[in-house]
């Protein structure tokens, strides 16, 4: 499947698993993604090889980061014309409660769509949305 | 303190970070408020298959790391000190199939919060990634005696 092909099988059916497959770090994390009617679940099931902190024992904070970074440029893939993914430009991270050693989920929403530049913000949380363990925002720059 | 037990004390905390073994970081430098760290080239790391990029997940878990070890080469005694915040501006994409370094500082400490600067680099010398961190002080205690002495060995 070239690029295009695998995007609009993703968007056709809602499997993102031939799609996660096809990006290493997806999988050396372990993230996943569900779709509900138009909105994406990013996952990131429990994973001893993602801990950091031991003692507590927590996700390890670049994980947090990393898993919200490539939740939103898969989230911003989905919702652009083109396959390509998009190039991040920079990613600012506010940890809010330790990640602890649990399934972690996060969603995306688009602020802003410009010409060159999208901007998208991201929420990761644990047992309850209302308490997110970190929020992100991230400027991707669109190749057209 | 010395660079040797200041770099043991690094080497022992990364080796007790379940991702920083996955990604096999190493302790390239370490001195007094500054810290350079190595993530090697992995295909597992992989962001963009089609130019083999790494991810820049993985260059945000090296700085994290980087950000969150220096405070070991700037406090005397161990501290565990949490990630408040991090702000990563991506300069250019890593070349495929070197490593990346991560030089860290501490610049500013105060009672309660540790300012950190770090900049992610290649062999080439060019920047890849430049970070600013805050992490906060929650005092020794905070961490088990057990913790705190495994990473401090038995030097002091």
């Amino acid at each position: 499947m070239t690029d295009s092909e695998l995007l609009q099988y993703t968007r056709d059916t809602g499997d993102f698993s031939r799609m996660l497959s096809s990006i290493p770090y997806a999988d050396f994390i372990g993230l996943e993604c569900d779709r509900f009617g138009d909105d994406l679940i990013f996952r990131l099931p429990k994973k001893e090889q993602n801990l950091g902190n031991p003692i507590l024992p927590a996700i390890h904070g670049g994980v947090i980061g990393g898993f919200m970074e490539l939740s939103a440029a898969i989230y911003l893939m989905m919702s652009q014309e083109t396959p390509r993914m998009p190039r991040i430009v920079d990613f600012s991270l506010d940890y809010l409660r330790a990640g602890l050693n649990r399934e972690t989920y996060a969603e995306c929403h688009l602020t802003r769509q410009g010409n060159r530049v999208a901007n998208v913000m991201v929420t990761a949380w644990q047992k309850s949305r209302a308490q997110p363990i970190a929020t992100a925002r991230a400027h991707f720059l669109i190749e057209g | 303190m010395n660079d040797t037990i200041r770099r043991n004390r690094v080497t022992r905390f990364i080796g007790t970070l379940n991702q920083a073994q996955e990604l096999r970081l190493s302790v390239e430098d370490a001195r007094e408020g500054q810290l350079v760290l190595c993530l090697p080239y992995s295909d597992q790391i992989i962001g963009n298959p089609e130019t083999g990029v790494i991810h820049g997940g993985a260059i945000t878990t090296l700085m994290d790391t980087a950000s969150g070890s220096v405070i070991l080469c700037a406090l005397d005694e161990f501290e565990l000190c949490p990630t408040l915040d991090l702000r990563v501006d991506y300069m250019r994409p890593a070349e495929p199939r070197k490593p990346v370094f991560a030089r860290a500082e501490t610049y500013k400490i105060t009672r309660n919060i540790i300012f950190t600067r770090c900049e992610a680099f290649q062999e080439n010398g060019e920047t890849i990634a430049n970070c600013v961190g805050t992490f906060m002080r929650i005092g020794q205690e905070a961490t088990p005696k057990s913790y705190r002495d495994l990473i401090t060995g038995g030097e002091e």
